[in-house]
């Protein structure tokens, strides 16, 4: 039997995404062997139970949990540099979820210690305001926790959780200045409308600093590729932190609250930090740090390999492999591809530049032999970081940007 | 292959509105009352196979009090012990 596998081994990439667009055949190839397509290296765990489902307005997606909803992309659907609304992850901590939020009586609360007044913002408020578009991946800060060795507790997400969306909306900054932010203010609160299913657990709130909330590229939007938000993502306006994990991109914003005072609260402090000086960060969140762990900020640079899985039977010749690559916001400089194992490098082909928070297509011609053929892949950036060739291990699988080197088997 | 599809489209045009709701069959051992009775009410109890086989006993007890002590989980001791105890045996590594 000709599986879509084979397929797509044999096809050049312009004929891999030609059917990739489709969507359709892999997912149904995936459910009709009852197998899930997930990520080589994650927990056996996860394969005992693990499904595709479908959420409303959803293609199906790999269900890792229900309650709160945790639902992955599958491989296939990172073949263009835009990733759809309806193919986009999702990621909840907690377990009440509003089932459903009515845009016309919607309001974000906006105030704080640190606000001279205060004041409530509509969805039409929001859609009257000077309108700013900015194309930004959206990527999960526990993304590839499930390859992490040894592995760490947690939603084991492989390589799925993550997206690229062209984000539209309002920007911070100008919804801080309808209130009027103070000189001592150090940090800007963020709640949503999802919350705990009991009283007694932490609500989700977050903060990001001053300075990145008057970014002018930081925006509450309303639009997620020309559309209104899926529900499951943050309709009907979530925030958008580009180059920032998606832990702060708050969904279903309902407070921002200008704050003198670090924001408190489990999700600030222990959840969401990294040890200090273990990773190459520029970005830092001062008022958060401590003697030994500083909260998560921007992305790490990396890349993804989507034309092919680990261990996928080509044909020997010209065999188009490509992917996509980003980082935090400083664009992608060159992406460069290995074929022995990381002795020599060859430029990538980079394609279309959607901006210095998107992601960075990049395809390679892979000259195939028979037998086994490897294709090692490093992402830099603007401002000279590279992957890392060895696992930089921390105790939330945080930030794993190991360069990939997949094995293809020529016939 | 285009039955392949059109069987698929007709399948989920078949879906009803919301994902079906995920079945988590844990492993049927002692304890296993304690955990469907403490933890489902708050979560998915996929974060049990999920987070498996790699968590040792100090990993489950991690987990379990985290539970407790930063999310509010009501769980008595007797019960937590109970979890804990099911979890490392069943789902530890």
């Amino acid at each position: 039997m000709i599986t879509r596998r084979h397929l797509l081994g044999t096809a050049g990439a312009g004929a891999a995404l030609a059917v990739s667009g489709l969507g359709l055949p892999n997912v149904f190839e995936a459910n009709a062997a009852g197998e899930v397509p997930l990520t080589p290296g994650i927990p056996e765990g996860v394969r005992s139970y693990a499904t595709m489902a479908t959420l409303p307005g959803k293609k199906p997606l790999i269900r890792l949990s229900d309650r709160g909803p945790n639902y992955e992309s599958p491989l296939e659907y990172f073949r263009t540099p835009i990733t759809p609304n309806d193919e986009f992850f999702v990621r909840y901590h907690l377990s009440d979820i509003p089932e459903k939020i009515d845009a016309n009586t919607y309001k974000i609360s906006v105030g704080g210690d640190g606000a001279n007044g205060q004041a409530e913002i509509t969805f039409d408020d929001l859609k009257k305001m000077p309108a700013v578009e900015v194309v930004a991946v959206n990527q999960c800060s526990g993304n590839r926790r499930g390859l992490s060795k040894p592995h760490v507790a947690g939603v084991e997400w492989g390589y799925g959780a993550m997206g690229c969306a062209h984000w539209k909306g309002a920007r911070l900054k100008d919804i801080l200045e309808k209130v009027g932010v103070k000189t001592e203010a150090i940090e800007i609160g963020l709640n949503g409308a999802d919350g705990p299913a009991i009283d007694k657990t932490p609500d989700f709130i977050k903060s990001i600093p001053v300075w990145k909330a008057m970014d002018a590229d930081t925006i509450v939007a309303y639009e997620m590729n020309g559309a209104p938000l899926p529900h499951f993502n943050g309709f009907p306006a979530r925030l958008i932190v580009p180059g920032w994990t998606g832990t702060y991109w708050m969904k279903h914003l309902t407070n921002i609250n200008v704050l003198t005072k670090p924001q408190g609260g489990f999700w600030m402090k222990p959840a969401y930090r990294i040890p200090v000086g273990k990773f190459p960060v520029v970005a830092r969140f001062i008022t958060q740090e401590d003697a030994t762990s500083t909260p998560i900020t921007e992305m790490v640079v990396n890349s993804l390999i989507t034309s092919h899985r680990d261990g996928d039977k080509i044909k020997r010749g010209k065999v188009a492999v490509s992917g996509l690559a980003w980082d935090g916001g400083y664009g992608i400089r060159v992406v460069e591809v290995s074929t022995d194992g990381g002795k020599t490098w060859s430029d990538a082909r980079l394609g279309q530049d959607l901006g210095k928070y998107a992601f960075r297509p990049w395809s390679f011609e892979l000259n195939a032999k028979r037998g086994k053929n490897t294709v090692m892949v490093n992402a830099t950036n603007k401002i000279g970081q590279s992957q890392t060739a060895e696992l930089i291990f921390n105790p939330a699988g945080y930030h794993n940007n190991v360069m990939q080197n997949i094995t293809l088997n020529a016939a | 292959m285009r039955t392949y599809i059109v069987a698929f489209v007709v399948a989920l045009i078949a879906l009803p509105a919301m994902a079906d709701e995920q079945t988590i069959k844990l492993k049927q051992a002692p304890g296993v009352d304690k955990v469907e009775a403490n933890c489902q009410a708050c979560h998915s109890l996929a974060y049990i196979p999920m987070n498996s086989p790699f968590l040792n006993a100090g990993g489950w007890d991690a987990e379990v009090n985290k539970m407790i002590k930063a999310m509010g989980a009501p769980i008595d001791d007797a019960d937590a012990k109970a979890i804990k105890d099911y979890l490392t045996k069943n789902y530890g590594g």
